[in-house]
C-alpha cells in the first residue's frame, strides 16, 4: 500500500478555497493548474471546503482511482487539520504520513492584500511542498498508555469541581493548594450574584466532599515543584510544606488555638483580607477543608526560637497532633493529565493613587466589602466605617485598574455584577443611599440583565464616567468630614462632585504574580497580558499546546463562577477522554542515529535537554531512546557528520522545501 | 596486454600531493609494475602534446590535484577530462578547493598587489606584474591568465572519484589505485575514503565527555595541549567530528588539531556550516554577551571553518566581490 | 537608492510551538504584512541547520529569520538557546563572507505575539529592500562566466597549437 524506494512518485494536490477565505484572495485555479504541470503530478485540483466530508471523499477517491501515493493539500494552518487530512489520507489507503499540507489561509491569504502576490506565494509554497513530499515515508505512530491519575493544580472553585468531577468518575485525583485550605476566592464571598445564593451554603459541601472524597489526595499547603514528563506520563514533584501538624491526627477541635500563649488574636488574618485577626496557630476560616490546624512559622514562637512554653501541644494531649520536628517534604507523583486552575489575583488599588485607597480609612475594595457585609466577616457581618458609624452614603467605582491603558486593558467581567450584588448588599444591611461610576454596564450572563434592573428599581443610582478622584477636601458645608468624589457625568455632560462616607474600589482581575513561572513549569504559553494561552479561543478553550495539560477558571482569563465551572467540568471531561481512551499516538517525528554512519564523537549527547542520547560504550556509537525523544530536532541539527536523522523532518525533505520556496520566481 | 595508463598533474597546489605519491615508498613498485605513466609532469619529461596525442579515454586514470586557479589548468582538466576513462579529483585542493581556495575572500587585484608589491619581502620598485601575453625579442610570449575565482575540479570538468585530504595518505592513495584496477568501484562521484567522521579513528576518542560544554576556545598556539585528551575538550577547535575519517588521525595523534582537510562526510553539503552548529550548539554561556566572549575565542571563523573547503562551500566566495575585474594590464 | 520594485525574499524558519503558532494566530487577527516571507515549518529553532540558512542564502533568498520562543519559553527546554549560540558565529561568519548580517535575523516571538509577526515581517522586508538584492544564484552565473569562456577558447587555442606544429 506504500509507495516504496524506486516507486514512482505520483502526488495528488489539492487547494482548498474555504469558500472566500482563501478564494476570496488567492487564485486557487490558477494555482491547481500551476501545480498540474510539476513533475510527478498526477491530479491536481480545486475544491470549495476540502475538510467537508465531500472534499476528503475527494483525496480517497483519487488514491484508490489514480493510484496516487503522496498527498499535498493546500488549505488552512496544520495546526488546525493536519490530522483531518492525515485520516482522510490514511482512510484512502495510504500512509497517513505520506502527506504534507500547505498553510495559505493564516500565513497567506489572511494576511495578505495583493492578490497577485499572495498567488505566487501559495504557488511557491505548494511548489515546496510538492517537492518536499517526495521524500516522504511511511511512519507508524507510537502509542504510549496513559496514567489514569490527575493532577489538579489549585483548589478555588474550578479546581474543587474538576477534582469532584474525575473522581466521582472513578478517576484518582490530587488536588494540590498552596494555601492551608481549598476554596480559593469563593469562599470568601457572602452571596454571589445574580441570585444572591449564599456562597458558604454552595461551596461549602463541595469542600466536604473534596475533604472527604476516597478518590481525591487533597495536599494543601503545598506547591508543584517540577514537571517532567509528557501527555499521559507526567512526573510532577510536590512541595508541601510544614503546617507543624499531623494532618492524619488533628481532629480539628481547635483547642490548641484557645490554648496558644498568645492569649489573644493579634495577626492580620488572611482570609479576611488584613481586616480580621488571627493567632500564629489558626484555622483559616471555620469551613476550612482540610479542618486542619496550621501554625504560621513567622509568627509561632516555638518555630522562630525554640522557646515556647508549647501549651498548644498540651493541649493536644494524647492526639500529639502538633509537630515541630515536620520538615518541608518533597513528594513525587506520577499522573496522566494535569489541570491548572490558580486563578488570579485582585488588582492592587494602591497603583491608582488618586482614588486614595490606603490614604482614606474609609475607601475599601470589593473583596475588603464582601468580607465586611457577611455575618463570618471581622464584623459580624455589620457594615461600618472605621470609626464605627453605620454609612449614610456609598459609592462604587467600577473599572478600577480594567480597561485602562495605562494599567490593565481588558475588561475583568464579573466587576459589575459584583458592585451590583454588593450595592444591593449594603442597601439591605443599611439602607444607605448608593451610587455607581461605572463606564458600560456589562450584564449579559443569565439573569444579569434582571439584576440589574433591579438594582435600578432599588434606587441604586448610576453615574455614567470615569472617576477623577475621591478627596476629603470640603468645598461646601455638606462635603464636610466626607470623601468627595470627582467625576464627570457623560449623560449629564457636566462635572460632578459627591460626598459620601464610604468608597468601595471594584478592582479587577488580573493574572497571579507567578503566573510566568507557573506557565514554564507547565510548558505553557501566556497571551501578552499574562492570562495562560488557551490552545484555540474557540475550538479548544481548555486546552493548551501542551498535550495533556488543561486550564480552568480565572487562570485563562478573568471569569464568573458558572464560567469557572463549566470550564473546570471541560477540562475533566478532556483530561477522562484520553484517560478512557487508554494511550496516546505520539507524533513520529523523533531523532534517531545511523549507527554505521555514526563516527562515536558524543557531539550530540550534551545537547538533549531530555537524556534522550547515551553513549553506547561497547558498539561506540551515540543511541537515541525514542520514548524520551521529543522530536526537537536540535541533535539533528547538530550532528556534525549528518549521522542523526528525524523523521517527518529530514534533512532533505526541509531542503527540499527551501530549494521549493525559492525556485518558484 | 598494454597496462593502463595514467597520468598524474597538478593545478593550483603547493606539491605535497606529489609528494603523496612519492611517499608510497616501496607501495610505488607496486604500482608502477601495474601501469604505464603516460604524463606526470612534475616528475617525469613529458608534454602536453603527448596528452593530446592519446586518443580520447586513452588515459584509464588521470589524478588530478590542485584547486583551477588559470585559464592553463582549466585547460589541462579539460584536456585530461576528455583523455580519462576515470579522472579522480586528488587531494583537498582538486576536491574542495584547500588552502589556495581561501583567496576566494579576496579579488585577483588584492592578491596581485600584495603578492608584487605590498608584501614586506617584495622590492618591485616597477611594479611589474605578470602579463598575459608580451613581446620578448620580437616574439610573443603568453602565460595563462589568472582566473577571479579559486574552483575545485569538479567545478570545471565532471569528476569520477575523489581522494581528499591535505595531502592524502599513502594509503588511500594505494587502496584508490587498488580499486580502480580491481574495477570494485563505488557509484560515480563517491569518495575513496571512510565515509564516517574522523573521531572513529582518533586515539582520544574515549577521553572526549559526554558532558562538554565550552567555555572558551583557545588556538593550539593559545595552549599546553595534553596529549592523550580529546583537544575538543581542552577547547581547541578540532574539526574532527565533522571530517571525514582515513588519515589514521594524523594531526590529534601528532598532538595538534584536526583543521579538516578530509572535507565532510556525503551526508553534510557543509562542512563549515555543520561544524559550526554542533560546536556553537555546546557553549556554556546563555546571554549574548557571554556567548559572544566565547565566540571571541574564534577569531577567523571562515578560516577555522573552511580552511579547506571554501570553494565548494554554500556560498563559495566572499560574497561581496565583484565578478570581473579589469584583465591583468 | 533602494530600488523600490525590489521585492525581497525571505525564507523563514519558524518553530512549530511559538511563532508558527503567532503566524497563525497574526492570520487569524488579519494582520496585513507584505508577502515577502515564505515560513518553513520546524519543531523548534534547535533544528535550524545551519547548512538550512547558507542553504537559502546561495539559493536565492535575500534574507532568512529565525523564530523561535522566548528564552526561558523554549517547549524543549534549551532549543532556543542553542540556536542562538548558533546565530552569534553564524553572523560572524555571514560578515566574513561579505554577506551582511541584518539579512539574518533571530526574532523571539510566543503564540500569544501575532502582531509582533507582522511588525517584524514588514520592517525585514523594508531592510532588505534597503540593502538590496543578495542575488547569489546570479553572482555563481556571473563567477563562472570566465571559466565557461573557456571552453571555446581552449578549442581554439589547441587548433592553433597544432597548427603551429604540424
Amino acid at each position: 500500500m506504500n509507495a516504496g524506494a524506486g516507486t514512482e512518485i505520483r502526488t495528488g494536490f489539492y487547494i482548498c478555497h474555504c469558500g472566500q477565505n482563501i478564494a476570496g484572495v488567492v487564485d486557487c485555479p490558477a494555482v491547481a493548474e500551476y501545480v498540474a504541470r510539476l513533475p510527478s503530478v498526477v491530479v491536481s485540483r480545486d475544491y470549495k471546503y476540502m475538510c467537508s466530508d465531500p472534499g476528503q471523499e475527494l483525496i480517497k477517491q483519487d488514491i484508490r482511482e489514480h493510484n496516487l501515493n503522496r498527498i499535498v493539500v493546500a488549505s488552512c494552518s496544520p495546526l488546525l487539520h493536519e490530522h483531518t487530512f492525515r485520516h482522510a489520507v490514511e482512510a484512502g489507503g495510504l500512509n497517513p504520513f505520506l502527506f504534507q499540507m500547505v498553510n495559505i489561509r493564516e500565513h497567506d491569504s489572511w494576511v495578505h492584500t495583493d492578490h497577485a502576490a499572495a498567488t505566487e506565494k501559495a504557488k511557491a509554497l505548494a511548489y515546496a511542498a510538492v517537492r518536499r513530499v517526495r521524500f516522504h515515508t511511511a511512519l507508524e505512530t507510537k502509542r504510549v498508555s496513559v496514567h489514569p491519575d490527575v493532577l489538579v493544580v489549585g483548589g478555588g472553585i474550578a479546581g474543587i469541581h474538576a477534582s469532584l468531577t474525575l473522581a466521582n468518575a472513578g478517576k484518582k485525583v490530587f488536588l494540590v493548594e498552596r494555601e492551608p485550605s481549598i476554596g480559593g476566592h469563593m469562599a470568601k464571598f457572602d452571596k454571589t450574584f445574580p441570585t444572591l445564593d449564599c456562597a458558604a451554603c454552595i461551596l461549602t459541601p463541595k469542600m466536604s466532599a473534596v475533604g472527604a472524597h476516597e478518590n481525591i489526595t487533597l495536599w494543601s499547603y503545598s506547591e508543584v515543584v517540577k514537571v517532567e514528563g509528557y501527555v499521559g506520563n507526567y512526573q510532577v514533584t510536590v512541595k508541601r510544606k510544614p503546617r507543624y501538624v499531623n494532618e492524619e491526627l488533628c481532629i480539628g477541635c481547635q483547642e490548641c488555638i484557645r490554648a496558644c500563649v498568645y492569649k489573644e488574636a493579634k495577626f492580620p488574618d488572611e482570609f479576611n483580607v488584613g481586616m480580621g485577626k488571627r493567632k500564629p496557630i489558626y484555622i483559616p476560616f471555620p469551613q476550612a477543608v482540610p479542618q486542619v490546624v496550621v501554625i504560621d512559622p513567622a509568627r509561632c514562637l516555638q518555630v522562630k526560637s525554640g522557646k515556647c512554653k508549647q501549651t498548644c501541644v498540651e493541649a493536644c494531649a494524647d492526639r500529639r497532633a502538633i509537630d515541630f520536628t515536620q520538615r518541608e517534604e518533597l513528594v513525587q507523583i506520577k499522573v496522566g493529565n494535569i489541570i491548572v486552575t490558580t486563578g488570579f489575583k485582585l488588582f492592587d488599588a494602591k497603583r491608582i493613587p488618586q482614588y486614595g485607597y490606603g490614604v482614606y480609612p474609609n475607601v475599601v475594595t470589593s473583596i475588603e466589602l464582601e468580607r465586611l457585609v457577611t455575618s463570618s466577616g471581622p464584623t459580624g457581618g455589620e457594615l461600618l466605617l472605621r470609626d464605627g458609624r453605620t454609612p449614610q452614603s456609598v459609592a462604587f467605582i467600577l473599572c478600577v485598574g480594567s480597561r485602562d491603558y495605562r494599567t490593565n486593558r481588558w475588561c475583568s467581567r464579573t466587576c459589575c455584577m459584583h458592585s451590583m450584588k454588593l450595592a444591593q448588599l449594603v442597601r439591605e444591611h443599611t439602607g444607605a443611599d448608593v451610587t455607581v461610576f461605572y463606564l458600560d454596564i456589562r450584564a449579559p450572563g443569565k439573569g444579569c440583565e434582571e439584576f440589574y434592573d433591579k438594582s435600578l428599581k432599588d434606587g441604586i443610582q448610576f453615574v455614567r464616567g470615569r472617576v477623577a478622584e475621591v478627596t476629603d477636601w470640603a468645598v461646601t458645608p455638606e462635603e464636610e468630614g466626607k470623601l468627595v468624589i470627582r467625576a464627570e457625568d457623560t449623560l449629564a455632560g457636566l462635572v460632578r462632585r459627591i460626598p459620601v462616607d464610604m468608597i468601595v474600589l471594584a478592582v479587577g482581575m488580573e493574572p497571579q504574580s507567578d503566573a510566568q513561572d507557573l506557565r514554564r513549569l507547565f510548558n505553557m504559553s501566556c497571551g501578552t497580558e499574562g492570562w495562560f494561552l488557551e490552545k484555540h479561543p474557540k475550538l479548544a478553550p481548555v486546552s493548551t499546546f501542551t498535550d495533556g495539560v488543561f486550564i480552568a477558571g480565572c487562570c485563562q482569563g478573568p471569569k464568573d463562577i458558572p464560567d469557572s465551572i463549566a470550564q473546570a467540568g471541560a477540562a475533566a471531561a478532556e483530561a477522562m477522554a484520553l484517560i478512557d481512551r487508554g494511550y496516546i499516538e505520539q507524533e513520529p517525528n523523533t531523532a534517531y542515529v545511523v549507527e554505521e554512519d555514526c563516527s562515536g564523537c558524543k557531539s550530540c549527547i550534551p545537547i538533549c535537554p531530555y537524556t534522550a542520547i547515551t553513549f553506547d560504550e561497547a558498539k561506540a556509537k551515540a543511541c537515541i531512546n525514542p520514548a524520551l525523544c521529543k522530536g526537537c530536532g536540535t541533535c539533528v541539527a547538530a550532528c556534525p557528520s549528518g549521522s542523526i536523522r528525524q523523521h517527518l523532518f529530514e534533512d532533505e525533505e526541509i531542503m527540499s522545501e527551501i530549494e521549493g520556496v525559492l525556485s518558484h520566481a | 596486454m598494454p597496462k593502463p595508463r595514467i597520468a598524474i598533474y597538478w593545478c593550483a597546489s603547493c606539491g605535497g600531493c606529489e609528494e603523496a605519491f612519492v611517499d608510497m615508498a616501496e607501495g610505488i613498485v607496486g604500482v608502477l609494475e601495474a601501469v604505464d605513466i603516460a604524463f606526470w609532469p612534475v616528475a617525469l619529461d613529458f608534454k602536453k602534446s603527448d596528452v593530446r596525442a592519446l586518443p580520447d579515454k586513452g588515459l584509464f586514470a588521470a589524478f588530478v590535484n590542485g584547486a583551477v586557479r588559470t585559464s592553463e589548468q582549466e585547460e589541462m582538466a579539460r584536456l585530461l577530462r576528455r583523455k580519462s576513462r576515470h579522472l579522480i579529483a586528488y587531494g583537498a585542493c582538486a576536491c574542495s578547493g584547500g588552502i589556495p581556495g581561501l583567496a576566494n575572500l579576496f579579488t585577483r587585484e588584492q592578491l596581485l598587489r600584495f603578492v608584487y608589491e605590498d608584501a614586506p619581502t617584495v622590492s618591485n620598485a616597477a611594479k611589474t606584474r605578470p602579463q598575459t601575453a608580451c613581446m620578448d625579442d620580437g616574439r610573443e610570449l603568453e602565460l595563462p591568465e589568472l582566473r577571479n575565482v579559486v574552483r575545485t575540479l569538479d567545478q570545471v570538468v565532471e569528476v569520477d572519484y575523489y581522494v581528499p585530504g591535505c595531502p592524502p595518505t599513502p594509503k588511500m592513495t594505494q587502496e584508490a589505485i587498488g580499486a580502480l584496477l580491481s574495477g570494485k568501484l563505488p557509484a560515480r562521484g563517491a569518495v575513496l575514503a571512510p565515509d564516517m567522521a574522523l573521531c572513529s579513528e582518533c586515539p582520544r576518542r574515549s577521553s572526549k565527555p559526554t558532558d562538554l560544554a565550552f567555555k572558551a576556545f583557545r588556538r593550539p598556539h593559545e595552549a599546553l595541549i595534553d596529549p592523550q585528551k580529546c583537544l575538543l575538550a581542552q577547547g581547541v577547535v578540532c574539526m574532527g567530528p565533522a571530517t571525514r575519517a582515513g588519515c589514521d588521525a594524523a594531526c590529534p595523534a601528532g598532538n595538534m588539531p584536526c583543521t579538516g582537510c578530509m572535507g565532510p562526510t556525503s551526508r553534510v553539503r557543509d562542512q563549515g556550516a555543520k561544524m559550526l552548529s554542533s560546536l556553537c550548539a555546546s557553549i556554556s554561556a546563555r546571554d549574548d554577551a557571554a556567548i559572544g566572549s566565547v565566540l571571541d575565542g574564534i577569531p577567523d571563523p571562515v578560516g577555522t571553518f573552511y580552511r579547506y573547503g571554501l570553494p565548494k562551500s554554500l556560498i563559495r566566495r566572499k560574497a561581496d566581490l565583484p565578478a570581473q575585474e579589469a584583465a591583468v594590464p | 537608492m533602494p530600488d523600490a520594485a525590489f521585492q525581497p525574499r525571505i525564507v523563514a524558519f519558524f518553530c512549530n510551538w511559538c511563532t508558527y503558532t503567532a503566524a497563525d494566530l497574526a492570520g487569524v487577527s488579519r494582520f496585513k504584512y507584505a508577502p515577502n516571507v515564505r515560513v518553513v515549518r520546524l519543531m523548534c529553532s534547535g533544528r535550524v541547520d545551519p547548512q538550512f540558512i547558507l542553504s537559502a542564502f546561495s539559493q536565492g533568498a535575500d534574507g532568512v529569520l529565525i523564530g523561535g520562543c522566548h528564552i526561558g519559553d523554549c517547549h524543549y527546554s534549551e532549543g532556543n538557546l542553542k540556536t542562538l549560540r548558533r546565530f552569534q558565529m553564524l553572523r560572524r561568519l555571514l560578515r566574513g563572507l561579505g554577506i551582511d548580517e541584518r539579512r539574518l535575523r533571530l526574532e523571539w516571538i510566543s503564540a500569544a505575539e501575532g502582531d509582533k509577526v507582522r511588525v517584524i515581517v514588514n520592517e525585514m522586508t523594508e531592510q532588505l529592500r534597503a540593502l538590496g538584492p543578495l542575488g547569489l544564484p546570479g553572482r555563481f552565473e556571473e563567477w563562472d562566466r570566465e571559466a565557461g569562456r573557456t571552453e571555446a577558447e581552449a578549442a581554439g587555442s589547441e587548433a592553433r597549437e597544432e597548427a603551429a606544429h604540424a
